[in-house]
């Protein structure tokens, strides 16, 4: 332990603060994002170190063992991670972010070491606690079902929602039992962890498959809040502050995802949507004539065209194409055509997963166009190639007011001049709707797996000169 | 530090926060999400802060725990980052 001022330890936070907040600043384009993630890693470096200098004094040997477990899995866990599996990685962290600072705000009044806690300082503890350990099983869950290792398929318990009102009911009680300073003792706290810890279980449980990346992000915001809370706690700035730069980036994300879905925040939560679907509409043969082609039909469109845009869905990533795609988008571009992506916020299985799955196989960022940019140019576009996605090219979303996607956003496909479908079957996607697409003159369907279909393309295109 | 000047500090990061997260572009919204989960970490400090002060065995396995998966958070979010950030790459014209 060393002495160091309040004031000289403030400023150092202050300092680590500022960084984080440039090192985001700096994920605003791709190609000043990787410094500014490694600005944010080093004002950690700093935020720990001065704090490592001015508290430890009797437990050092312990806290570095801690360091060294935790850096161990750390590295292990992010080097060997598939860029397919990142949704489950960062629902894990949040995991352990949340349980993190339930612990830090719990053992104030586990092991006070000051005066009585102020009703504040309880309050703040008891918020931590309950958003950390909401985190804490809420994101295992949201972990097991995107591992597959828990049904994907929403699981609707009878009065579910009387059960968690009661449950949230009794947390505040206990809470306010806890803050008063006639009544506080450190058993409400045991309860209320308890109980917080089984509502993060019961409000994932519901949420269908589809549905996780909302989950995800807004654990995301909810392991920040958490932070924050701790940081009240502790009376630390530099918490407060980085805590609540994730919940405003968690909070951010969700909004932008409910948006994509044409979902209300309210409504995912409550859950069960996917859950009844099986019965309306995917068991439905479809009747309508459809028209198919071979990957040679397909080779022979796409070289006579001068602009592509490609459409990929998470059946992509699930086929294992995306080399074969860039391979064959590579093809395209030595002849002279124009090539571009068009992304849309839902096509992986959290904000933003797709593009990285395409960097991942080397397709350049700037060729990633998202739904705003792309949309107006599909109307100028010869060929629209569709790669396992399914709802979110539905152009019913903009007509049929009676489609349960109605009013989602989606990729304007319908309106380029021809349309190429890959597909397995004619299955439905997640909303159990047909797609008005593939009925369409201009629409072939290329049934088979993406990745033997993009790999037959990707011969024929070589062979055509 | 004071109890007002922390709700300020906290209100005040909340409206930087919504100003340069909204900035990110969808292309780097898993980035975001894994680099802010590691920042999120940062509660590694409380954790140090507590199994400084322990004085029984529980306590200090309990703080240490918290030091743990703190770490996991904080080292897996930043190098997972650097690693899908490394994978962006303009084309080459």
């Amino acid at each position: 332990m060393i002495d160091i001022s309040s004031n000289v330890e403030n400023i150092l936070y202050l300092i680590s603060a500022a960084l984080f907040i440039i090192g985001i600043k700096r994920l605003a384009s791709p190609a000043t994002a990787r410094t500014g993630n490694r600005l944010s890693a080093i004002a950690m470096l700093i935020a720990i170190v001065i704090t490592v200098v001015k508290y430890t004094e009797t437990n050092i040997e312990w806290i570095i063992v801690g360091l060294i477990i935790g850096a161990f899995i750390g590295v292990i866990l992010s080097k060997y991670v598939q860029m397919t599996a990142m949704p489950q990685l960062v629902a894990i962290f949040n995991s352990f972010g949340g349980a993190a600072s339930a612990i830090v705000a719990m053992y104030a009044v586990m092991y006070p070491s000051g005066p009585e806690s102020t009703t504040f300082i309880l309050a703040s503890v008891a918020f931590a606690t309950i958003v950390g350990s909401i985190t804490l099983t809420g994101s295992f869950i949201a972990f097991g079902k995107l591992q597959e290792v828990i049904s994907t398929k929403p699981l609707l318990l009878p009065i579910r929602n009387f059960i968690n009102i009661v449950l949230l009911i009794s947390i505040l009680v206990f809470s306010v039992l806890l803050c008063l300073p006639e009544t506080s003792d450190v058993s409400y706290l045991y309860i209320i962890v308890g109980l917080s810890l089984v509502v993060g279980i019961l409000i994932v449980i519901p949420i269908g498959g589809a549905d996780m990346p909302v989950v995800v992000a807004l654990l995301n915001s909810y392991s920040g809040i958490a932070g924050a809370g701790a940081g009240f706690v502790l009376g630390n700035p530099v918490l407060i502050i980085s805590g609540s730069l994730v919940g405003a980036s968690g909070l951010i994300l969700t909004r932008i995802m409910t948006k994509a879905m044409n979902r209300s925040l309210l409504n995912v939560m409550l859950g069960g949507f996917g859950a009844e679907e099986g019965s309306s509409g995917s068991n439905e043969e479809e009747t309508r004539p459809v028209t198919s082609l071979t990957s040679e039909d397909a080779a022979m469109i796409l070289g006579y065209a001068e602009s592509v845009i490609f459409v990929p869905g998470y059946g992509l990533a699930v086929a294992q194409a995306q080399h074969q795609i860039n391979e064959l988008s590579g093809l395209l571009k030595e002849k002279g055509i124009s090539v571009k992506f068009a992304i849309h916020p839902v096509a992986g299985r959290m904000p933003g997963h797709m593009n990285v799955l395409l960097a991942e196989a080397n397709v350049p960022y700037d060729e990633l166009k998202d739904l705003d940019e792309i949309n107006s140019e599909f109307e100028r576009t010869d060929v629209a190639v569709v790669v396992g996605a399914n709802d979110v090219t539905n152009p019913s979303a903009r007509t049929d007011t009676s489609s349960p996607i109605y009013g989602m956003p989606i990729l304007n496909v319908d309106k380029a001049k021809s349309v190429i479908v890959l597909k397995r079957s004619m299955a439905s996607g997640f909303s159990g709707v047909q797609n008005e697409l593939f009925l369409l003159d201009k629409t072939n369907m290329l049934f088979g797996d993406a990745k033997d279909s993009v790999e037959g393309m990707v011969k024929e295109v070589r062979d055509l000169d | 530090m004071e109890l007002v000047s922390l709700i300020i500090i906290f209100v005040l990061a909340l409206f930087i926060g919504y100003e340069i997260i909204t900035k990110v572009p969808p292309t780097l919204h898993t980035p975001l999400m894994s680099g802010s989960n590691a920042i999120s970490g940062v509660v590694i400090v409380g954790a140090i802060i507590i199994s400084s002060n322990t004085h029984s065995l529980f306590a200090t396995i309990f703080s240490v725990i918290g030091i743990i998966l703190a770490t996991i958070n904080v080292v897996g979010g930043f190098l997972v980052t650097d690693r899908m950030l490394a994978m962006f790459k303009k084309s080459k014209k």
